[in-house]
């Protein structure tokens, strides 16, 4: 089984702050990670391969210093990756990142079976997964918790759903969005940390993958920020103030209240 | 791109302090442009000198005007209509006033029995109805193309569906597939002066407020949050019309099948439609002082959240999570314990009646929102407050 797996750098969730005073994003002290999701459809494919044969490549679109995370998959058992990075793909929205990643993917050759994670921590609009697969003509099932089987060119998955979750079938090849719940992803190897150090990185520009200029970046992308701003605040509050003991007091009458409809 | 004129930069680096995406910056002088620039105007607002300007590739759009009326997608499954379908009817009322068109809900189903009725009660216009057998199920394929195809035939101006785990699935579909722009997660939805659908959504990992437009493209699509926006009240007096529809079987045949729907019951959480929410963040510190939490609801008789920092650190399960990327709760009551309080939290629980906070960073964004403030260690005041609430019951 040929599997691709999608992985994006994105800022560390926990290290982003808006400035009080200027009210922008300090970016200062911020880590660059795998996109967390990401970290459990890379470790599904690398189980996947483990169990049927086969090989796992990770493609990445971004700048060129999302080589950290690619190198980073390879430490953790990936067998090959490749970086998709030209200043035309900056500014893309989701229709124009599908569009570039479809065509890097069509360039490493035939595929069974492509992964992402559901959703990436930074834009957080799940709807990579379902767009790239349209672009590469294949099925998908989003939200996958759990591959339960391969058989022939049919694959068995769960995936899940608000009120619980459905056993699906789907015809391979196919792409799956995957949760975290699927696995628990291992760290890497030394092994692979060696692998990953000596591992020479292919980067694929707009013009390796035949890309069609008009769909990519800024340019391509059909929805366009029109203005960023803070988010809105309460206002009057009221902050309880005095000794710790009168503080407990305040706080739980103020719960007991609010709590019993009072 | 951002145009930069040179001439007039003098290099006081306003544009550099105010933007969002760390895209501009003074360089020998000059305000220099990186990549990383989305075209969203906050420099050339901030410009003083007016030496910054944003010029589009004015490529030939469509015909937009080809495109009318505002559509719902009506989200039904298990013999239910998702209650976010009523929202979206809601603010779909305002949207098509404003437009002086129709709103229309659109219903795949294999069954369509009163539902039609019910959704012209809540507010459309317009129903149109795919009944077929290969419907009963959801998948990606049959909804997709269902979806597709009626938007070719009617060409609707605006699609809006639930960002549910159906919407969120099979919406990306349809937009990729109509080369269109889809805005996720919307938490507002108005029609500007220039006539098109502004889109405001939570950015950057939840940190800042971004409204996005889709001026060359239609359908303009969006998903939006349940329990975000407003349902009309239901009027079994209002008038509609139910448009039967047929797509061609090949088109609902679908390469995923649906074996077996399991519903989760007796733990299945019902967060949104608790009265009382205690909720955990990063302040905890760890599992152990989650329990207080935990504690805490269960005096109050209340359920349990829980900030995506909480479920990623393994505390509690993802089914508590509170926020864009979990549940949203509009509860009376909601406790935030240790909680920062970044927008892709708050997204999810600023609609509660009263907000009660406690934290010991004095500046944590999450006092914005809060009613009650309180400022100190978390492990000092939640044990005697649960203390005090256990007097209080006996």
């Amino acid at each position: 089984m040929r599997i691709v797996v999608c992985i994006k750098q994105v800022p560390d969730a926990k290290d982003v702050r808006l400035d009080p005073v200027t009210n922008t994003l300090s970016r200062e002290g911020v880590k660059s990670v795998i996109n967390p999701y990401d970290r459990h459809a890379m470790e599904e494919g690398v189980r996947l391969k483990e169990l049927y044969g086969g090989t796992v490549t990770v493609v990445s679109m971004g700048p060129p210093q999302a080589q950290a995370i690619l190198r980073e998959a390879i430490s953790c058992g990936v067998d090959d990756a490749i970086l998709v990075s030209d200043r035309a793909f900056a500014g893309a929205d989701t229709l124009a990142t599908t569009y570039t990643l479809s065509q890097a993917i069509k360039k490493t050759g035939e595929v069974d079976l492509v992964l992402c994670g559901k959703q990436a921590t930074d834009g957080d609009t799940a709807q990579v997964g379902p767009g790239l697969a349209v672009r590469l003509g294949m099925p998908y099932v989003t939200c996958v918790k759990k591959i339960t089987g391969v058989k022939g060119q049919v694959l068995s998955v769960e995936r899940m759903m608000d009120d619980g979750y459905d056993e699906v079938e789907v015809d391979l090849p196919a792409l799956l969005t995957v949760v975290k719940e699927i696995n628990v992803p291992r760290f890497p190897s030394i092994r692979g940390l060696r692998k990953a150090k000596a591992f020479d990185i292919p980067s694929y520009t707009a013009a390796d993958i035949d890309a069609d200029p008009d769909q990519l970046g800024l340019g391509g992308s059909p929805t366009w920020v029109v203005k960023v701003f803070p988010p809105e605040a309460k206002g009057d509050r009221t902050m309880l103030e005095g000794s710790l003991d009168e503080i407990v007091e305040k706080l739980a009458e103020i719960l007991s209240d609010s709590a019993h409809g009072a | 791109m951002l145009i930069i004129d040179t001439e007039a930069c003098i290099g006081c680096g306003l544009c550099e302090d105010n933007c969002p995406f760390d895209a501009i910056h003074v360089e020998d002088g000059k305000a220099v442009v990186n990549d990383s620039c989305t075209l969203c105007g906050t420099c050339v607002d901030h410009c003083e000198v007016e030496a910054l300007s944003i010029a589009r590739d004015e490529k030939e759009g469509i015909d937009l005007a080809a495109w009318s009326g505002i559509w719902v997608y009506a989200e039904y499954r298990n013999g239910k209509v998702a209650q976010v379908t009523n929202e979206l009817l809601g603010v779909g009322t305002d949207l098509a006033a404003q437009r002086g068109v129709e709103l229309a809900a659109v219903l795949l189903c294999g069954e369509a029995g009163d539902i039609p009725q019910q959704l012209i009660a809540a507010g459309a216009h317009k129903v149109y109805v795919v009944e077929d057998p290969a419907l009963t199920n959801f998948t990606d394929d049959s909804y997709g193309n269902a979806m597709e195809d009626l938007a070719n035939k009617y060409k609707p101006e605006v699609i809006l569906a639930g960002a549910t785990a159906i919407g969120r699935s099979f919406i990306p579909r349809v937009a990729t597939s109509l080369k269109t722009g889809l805005t996720a997660d919307c938490t507002d939805l108005a029609i500007g002066e220039d006539g098109h659908l502004h889109q405001t959504r939570p950015a950057f990992g939840g940190n800042i407020m971004a409204t996005i437009m889709c001026p060359k493209h239609r359908p303009q699509m969006s998903t939006v949050r349940p329990m975000v926006m407003k349902a009309n009240i239901p009027d079994a007096n209002r008038q509609g019309e139910v448009i039967s529809e047929a797509i061609a079987p090949e088109r609902l045949k679908s390469r995923a099948r649906v074996v077996r729907s399991v519903l989760s019951e007796g733990e299945q959480l019902n967060l949104s439609e608790a009265d009382v929410v205690v909720s955990g963040g990063r302040g905890l510190d760890n599992p152990e002082g989650f329990k207080l939490v935990e504690e805490l609801a269960s005096l109050l008789d209340g359920a349990v959240g829980a900030t995506r920092a909480a479920v990623d650190s393994g505390w509690i399960g993802y089914p508590h999570q509170v926020g864009q990327t979990g549940k949203t709760v509009a509860s009376k009551l909601y406790v935030a314990c240790g909680i920062s309080g970044a927008i892709q939290h708050v997204i999810g629980m600023k609609s509660s009646e009263t907000i009660v906070a406690i934290n010991r960073d004095p500046k944590a964004a999450i006092f914005d929102v809060a009613d009650y403030g309180v400022v100190g260690d978390l492990f000092e005041i939640l044990p005697r407050v649960i203390e005090k609430l256990k007097e209080r019951r006996s």
